[in-house]
């Protein structure tokens, strides 16, 4: 009712009705599965279009209140078109004190739009967040998955830079969000690395992938962040593979499925600590690696 | 058949009654903004609270939603349920003024002046609407969405309904909607007419209650003798 004067209505997007019947048919039958419901729609769309939420509603047979209840309660949830790059700024208490919002004005100046609004060119979203558990690095914002700590007005033009960058091209050594990894096998704890064959300047992962009944082996980048891949046979895209330590021969599995496209995502052990998992689907996120405690 | 004390009274009632039921059904009045006989105990105005245990470990509990259990004592009008309720009828009246069952519910207890921030916000959020548009109506049209201080009442998307069949059952139950009466001062957050105007029947023979028609008016009751 309060509300009502500042709705503002935005161009209807095109949703396509079977795709969503996918994705409810995927996870039909699940107890309270709405929330995974609307994620996967978010994933797909990047927001959750109007249309798509009356598709869900109708096909579940509930009313619709209590989908765009879900959807307007959770934070994760957008009903409006993001950007590209999603700009988490924080105003918690620690950053506010040491001057977040100079930041978060310094952005909405740049971007010259105001938080939780999208630029024309549909590259950049501001949002405001209470608190990103990073106090002692504050001011702080994150970018696409990326923490930028310790913000000062003057650094709000490169950190803008560097997000519509994204992480192509960008010099390894110099930004943090590509650096080299070592691994091994977690069964037998053999290095992984293979020094005779290099990608970008590293040494290459090499690991023994099986598809199609055709063994071979298999390359890949050990830069975090970077997916190059190389392999004796050409692995088509979008297939799921099974990858084994050349030393040992186990499988390197994981009990994990990759939360984009769900297939099983092979771990490997990073010398010095930590785990990384990359996803078996080729292509998938141009295999997108999660690393995980990283000491 | 469970039993339970209420103001020092032992009254035996159903598994299941609720607290409120229990004292409305042995004679002690508690007042209630967002309960209607009906629907389902909501427990969002918290109007009705009482105190419940024993001395020194009491706690307040909304009487709407809390089940009568077996020996559980309860006070309906403690000095702490007394002060504790005015304070909710203020913060109410801070929200709320324009509400003409807030304005009986405060000149009733005696909320003569709110010292907060005035607002008048034309939602109290007691959810009285969406129990009768689910509950009654069996529409589902409306509801709550948001969070925290962005919590609102609407329909999805904020555009008209399809589900809504304009049965006007939720204006019907509305609280907020209803506007006050217009008393002398019109921006005064409290009203009180009922309370500071002697109205005819106090200068006069008293009416019998049932009669007077003035009600829910109070002003007979707590004049000064």
């Amino acid at each position: 009712m309060a509300d009502l004067g500042k709705t503002t209505v935005h161009e209807r997007e095109p949703v396509d009705p079977e795709l969503i019947r996918d994705i409810l048919a995927k996870h039909d039958g699940e107890q309270g599965g709405l929330i995974a419901i609307l994620e996967d729609i978010q994933t797909e769309y990047g927001f959750l279009p109007e249309d798509a939420l009356r598709t869900v509603a109708e096909s579940m047979g509930r009313p619709l209140i209590d989908i765009y209840g879900v959807a307007r309660f959770y934070h994760c949830f957008s009903l409006k078109p993001r950007g590209k790059h999603v700009i988490s700024a924080c105003l918690g208490t620690a950053c506010h004190v040491r001057g977040a919002p100079a930041i978060v004005e310094e952005l909405e100046r740049q971007l010259k739009i105001r938080v939780d609004e999208t630029t024309q060119d549909k590259e950049f979203t501001l949002k405001t967040v209470n608190c990103l558990g990073a106090c002692a690095l504050g001011p702080v914002a994150v970018v696409d998955g990326r923490t930028f700590s310790k913000l000062r007005r003057s650094k709000v033009k490169p950190l803008l830079e560097q997000a519509a960058a994204g992480n192509d091209g960008v010099e390894i050594g110099k930004d943090v969000r590509i650096f080299p990894v070592d691994v091994s096998c977690p069964r037998c704890n053999h290095s992984l690395m293979d020094d005779s064959f290099f990608i970008e300047g590293r040494p290459s992962i090499r690991v023994t992938v099986s598809f199609n009944h055709k063994h071979g082996w298999l390359r890949l980048a050990s830069l975090y962040g970077r997916y190059n891949v190389y392999s004796e046979y050409e692995v088509p895209q979008s297939s799921v593979v099974e990858m084994f330590c050349p030393h040992c021969h186990t499988e390197l599995t994981s009990s994990w499925q990759c939360p984009t496209c769900g297939a099983p995502m092979v771990q490997m052990i990073v010398r010095g600590g930590g785990v990384v998992r990359i996803c078996s689907r080729r292509g998938c996120c141009g295999s997108r690696s999660h690393m995980l405690d990283l000491i | 058949m469970i039993t339970l004390n209420i103001n020092g009274l032992n009254v035996s009632v159903e598994e299941g009654t609720t607290v409120l039921e229990a004292a409305r059904f042995i004679g002690f009045p508690i007042p209630t903004l967002c309960h209607m006989d009906g629907l389902s105990p909501y427990g969002a105005c918290r109007v009705c609270l009482v105190e419940i245990g024993k001395e020194p470990r009491t706690k307040l509990v909304s009487s709407c939603t809390y089940p009568a259990e077996e020996g559980l004592v309860v006070r309906t009008a403690s000095s702490r349920v007394v002060r504790t309720r005015r304070m909710v009828i203020e913060l109410l009246l801070a929200s709320c003024p324009q509400s003409k069952v807030i304005q009986d519910l405060a000149s009733s207890h005696g909320v003569n002046k709110q010292r907060f921030k005035q607002e008048h916000d034309d939602c109290i959020l007691c959810g009285l609407c969406v129990r009768m548009c689910s509950e009654q109506m069996m529409a589902k049209a409306i509801g709550f969405s948001g969070r925290g201080n962005e919590r609102a009442l609407g329909t999805p998307f904020n555009v008209k309904s399809e589900a809504c069949r304009q049965c006007g059952g939720c204006i019907y139950v509305c609280p907020a909607c209803q506007l006050r009466c217009s008393y002398t001062e019109k921006d005064s957050p409290v009203c009180g007419g009922c309370q500071n105007l002697p109205p005819p029947c106090l200068e006069k023979e008293k009416f019998d209650d049932m009669m007077c028609f003035m009600s829910p008016c109070v002003a007979c009751e707590i004049a000064p003798k």
